[in-house]
């Protein structure tokens, strides 16, 4: 049987420089590698008025989580579907009704704030759901609108508050429904899931044909938490676009080594861990300057704990930075160091990479599978982590082959393998698709 | 008539254990792991004796007892028969009780299997001499077939070991040396006297070494009578088909359950079925044989990796610049007359430390990987480079204070 290129139904996020949580580069670098495979998509995103967009920046601002945001770009080959909606990554409950609160007190714009899942009008323009829950459930029935009206043979869908969308575009067009997924309620409540965002995910996980994963961390995730059926998860890892992240040579005006942190300060982070590292190192030594970049509910703390151990003068921290920045501190850094607790797959080594910056990663991160060309260590074993920061500053062919080989890999994990291993799962469920409907 | 002349390789590194930065210039002890792990020396002595050592040697004691014209070779290390000495004596005798027989030879080597042909020719000598002396007090012979470290060779190591008063040597019967020339007769060394050389039958070797238990290979499960078929094939176009192979084959890289016991033990019947057959050793080679030309090898060769030649040990950067560092302070480290020192700084030069920082191919899981017991290439080369590190603080302190 002839099997024609899939046409895939995808709820996603919107594309960067919109790069809160990473979902939305992801969905990106994904979608532009399965056109290249020539399937075709439509690309289904929710759709924020500007004021509520704004809002919720501010919102993850105060809460320490994000970069910044601008509106969705076009990508060619891909039918872009807008679905008027406050659903955001990073959004949650609490934040979800602060911004209902806020949208309701500006008035104007919103003149009939209330849906409920009884109603019939859940189309009507300005109408969003009371808490987040609903809004889900909300943006599931727009999805059923789009899931009657467009030709697909296969759903793909990516986090959670994507899922039911899911859900109904498979009831809707009987079509299989795979599920990305990126990371668990687990990871996004450092161990301790609501209920309701728990209950979610396990339905998907549960009506979903095929889970692809963007890492075994994930997977295993999935098995212990969610006791999903191995055999229906397949495991992709994440890539990157490596023409995203010039490299460029960066001025240094530090004159000792420079360790770097890079990324939230935040508990599954482990910032603590390159803190007290950092101490052990500075018992023997006394030329590194250690950076702690970006900001989050730990940074206080942080900064605290450095003055306990007395280093806060070895310290450099810079609370939130841009993207160019970051770019220039990777570059000039010596070392990069991410000591994650817990990290469905971690992205930001491979920016290091790019900027020719050896890395020193924790086992317990997702991207710590696929990589070679950087050190390991368990985040808790401090010894281990001060002695190879040290091993790097002070071995010129360890730094050197780090810095050759890492910018290598790291050039060669672009989103193609992915995409593939995504094409090789949509095929084999539209294949199985045609062979059961054949049957009746 | 096809005679079979086994050597077996038994080797075991001083493992340099997960030596970190701060222990730099307090701890002096690098080989010393006590975890129940792969850098554990004691234990791994003890583990592949109970699997390896002490089943084989018994198997081939009755070998060599039931049949005349069985035959086997041996190279040590020298840091192999040290370990024996201090982890495993009973190991130690069985192998004297093998060599007693006068039907087991004994060859030379490096004392450190080190790769010190490559970077002192002082240092090489050294350690080949004490080698030989090691030898004669544990087994009371004196090699005359010489073999470096994991088959290193070229003219020139020739040339160096014809001067040494070696009489052969052993080597791998690599494609591109050989070329149409048969690996199965007796060769001499280009630019030499009357130096013998002994070239491995690779593909056999690996049949038993490598593919034994491989599911997937078309001949398994091998029998012992197969293969002596395979060699009795080699009748009027052989006479010497040289098995080389490391000794941990038998019960450690294949398990007993995968057959290889009962396979060497049905193997001297089935080969001496047929009285064309025979089995003889290095040494008898050289003195029985008649040689069928020179073989010149100009480039170095090795039995490692496809390749078959020094990339094992020296293909990137982490490797050479721990090769060079640790050579560079040869005579820093002399000038100390410290016993102690100097024999760690050459317990640092065994070949198996360079290889465990090896990066090629780490990602296929393929031998390298199998046989390294750091977890990545770099976790090797930071505990390595930090005993080096300790090791020159060492040195320096001892030559300041004899100052």
């Amino acid at each position: 049987m002839q099997i024609k290129k899939p046409k895939v139904l995808m709820f996603g996020w919107e594309f960067p420089p919109y790069s809160v949580g990473g979902l939305g580069v992801a969905c990106y670098g994904l979608t532009k590698s399965m056109t290249k495979l020539g399937m075709e998509i439509t690309f289904v995103v929710p759709k924020a008025p500007k004021n509520a967009k704004n809002h919720f920046l501010n919102l993850l601002v105060a809460d320490r989580i994000a970069i910044g945001m601008s509106d969705v770009e076009e990508i060619e080959g891909i039918n872009l579907q807008k679905v008027d909606s406050l659903l955001m990554p990073y959004m949650d409950a609490k934040k979800y009704s602060s911004l209902v609160e806020y949208l309701k007190k500006r008035g104007g714009t919103i003149e009939n704030f209330i849906y409920s899942s009884e109603s019939k009008d859940f189309d009507s323009k300005n109408q969003y759901g009371l808490n987040l829950y609903e809004e889900v459930w909300r943006y599931a029935n727009k999805a059923a609108i789009i899931a009657r009206k467009e030709n697909f043979d296969v759903i793909h869908v990516h986090d959670w508050m994507t899922f039911q969308a899911g859900i109904i575009a498979k009831e809707i067009s009987g079509k299989p429904l795979v599920i990305h997924i990126h990371n668990t309620a687990f990871d996004r409540s450092g161990g301790h899931p609501g209920r309701r965002e728990f209950e979610i995910e396990k339905e998907g996980f549960e009506k979903a044909d095929r889970i692809i994963a963007i890492s075994n961390y994930v997977k295993n995730k999935l098995l212990k938490h969610y006791g999903v059926d191995p055999n229906k998860i397949i495991v992709a890892h994440n890539g990157i676009d490596a023409e995203d992240y010039c490299f460029k040579n960066s001025e240094r005006n530090i004159n000792n080594k420079i360790v770097l942190y890079a990324g939230r300060v935040t508990l599954q982070k482990g910032p603590e861990y390159f803190v007290k590292a950092a101490a052990k190192i500075c018992q023997t030594r006394d030329d590194i300057t250690f950076i702690l970049a970006g900001g989050g509910d730990m940074l206080i703390s942080m900064i605290e704990l450095a003055a306990h151990l007395k280093i806060s003068d070895k310290f450099v921290f810079t609370d939130w930075y841009s993207k160019q920045e970051g770019e220039k501190l990777m570059n000039m850094a010596d070392v990069f160091v991410m000591p994650s607790v817990s990290e469905p797959f971690g992205l930001v080594p491979l920016e290091a990479m790019l900027q020719r910056t050896p890395t020193i990663i924790s086992k317990q991160s997702g991207v710590s599978e696929v990589l070679e060309n950087s050190l390991k260590v368990d985040f808790w074993d401090i010894d281990e982590l001060a002695n190879k920061i040290a091993s790097v500053l002070d071995y010129d062919s360890l730094r050197s082959h780090l810095v050759e080989m890492g910018e290598k890999e790291a050039k060669s994990m672009t989103w193609d393998k992915a995409a593939l291993e995504c094409k090789r799962v949509f095929e084999k469920l539209i294949y199985e698709h045609k062979m059961s409907e054949n049957c009746y | 008539m096809p005679n079979i002349c086994f050597y077996f390789q038994v080797h075991q590194p001083y493992r340099v254990k997960n030596y970190k930065v701060f222990d730099i210039g307090k701890d002096h002890e690098y080989f010393n792991d006590n975890s129940e792990g792969d850098l554990n020396n004691s234990w791994i002595i003890q583990k592949v004796a109970r699997k390896c050592y002490l089943p084989t040697n018994k198997l081939l004691l009755e070998l060599l007892k039931k049949h005349p014209e069985f035959r086997i070779s041996f190279s040590f290390s020298g840091v192999y028969l040290d370990q024996l000495e201090r982890f495993a004596p009973a190991v130690l005798s069985s192998f004297q009780d093998l060599v007693a027989t006068g039907r087991a030879e004994v060859l030379s080597e490096t004392y450190y299997h080190s790769l010190a042909f490559l970077y002192s020719k002082d240092e090489f000598v050294f350690q080949v001499e004490k080698h030989k002396d090691k030898v004669a007090k544990l087994f009371g012979v004196k090699p005359t077939v010489f073999r470096n470290t994991e088959l290193i060779y070229n003219n020139d190591l020739a040339k160096k070991v014809e001067s040494m008063g070696y009489k052969g040597v052993i080597a791998e019967g690599a494609d591109k040396v050989l070329s149409w020339k048969s690996p199965n007769f007796l060769y001499e060394a280009a630019g030499c006297d009357n130096l013998k050389l002994l070239l491995k039958n690779y593909k056999l070797s690996d049949d038993i070494a490598f593919r034994f238990s491989d599911h997937n290979w078309a001949e398994h499960p091998l029998s012992a009578k197969t293969f002596a078929d395979w060699v009795s094939n080699h009748n009027g176009e052989g006479e010497l088909i040289n098995l080389f192979m490391d000794y941990e084959t038998f019960g450690e890289h294949q398990w007993e359950d995968s057959g290889i016991f009962d396979f060497l033990r049905h193997l001297p019947d089935f080969v001496l079925q047929n009285p064309s057959n025979g089995f003889i050793t290095p040494s008898e080679a050289i003195e029985t044989l008649e040689s069928r030309g020179k073989i010149d090898f100009f480039d170095f060769i090795s039995w490692a990796d496809e390749e078959r030649d020094l990339s094992a040990w020296r293909s990137n950067v982490l490797q050479t610049d721990a090769l060079e560092k640790v050579y560079a302070i040869e005579k820093d480290v002399l000038n100390t007359k410290d016993e102690k020192i100097i024999d760690d700084w050459r317990k640092l030069q065994t070949s198996d430390h360079f290889y465990y920082m090896c990066t090629k191919y780490f990602a296929d899981g393929d031998v390298h990987k199998y046989f390294n017991p750091y977890e990545t290439p770099h976790d090797a080369f930071i505990s390595f480079m930090n005993a080096l590190s300790d090791m020159k603080i060492r040195v320096n302190r001892h030559n300041v204070a004899n100052v």
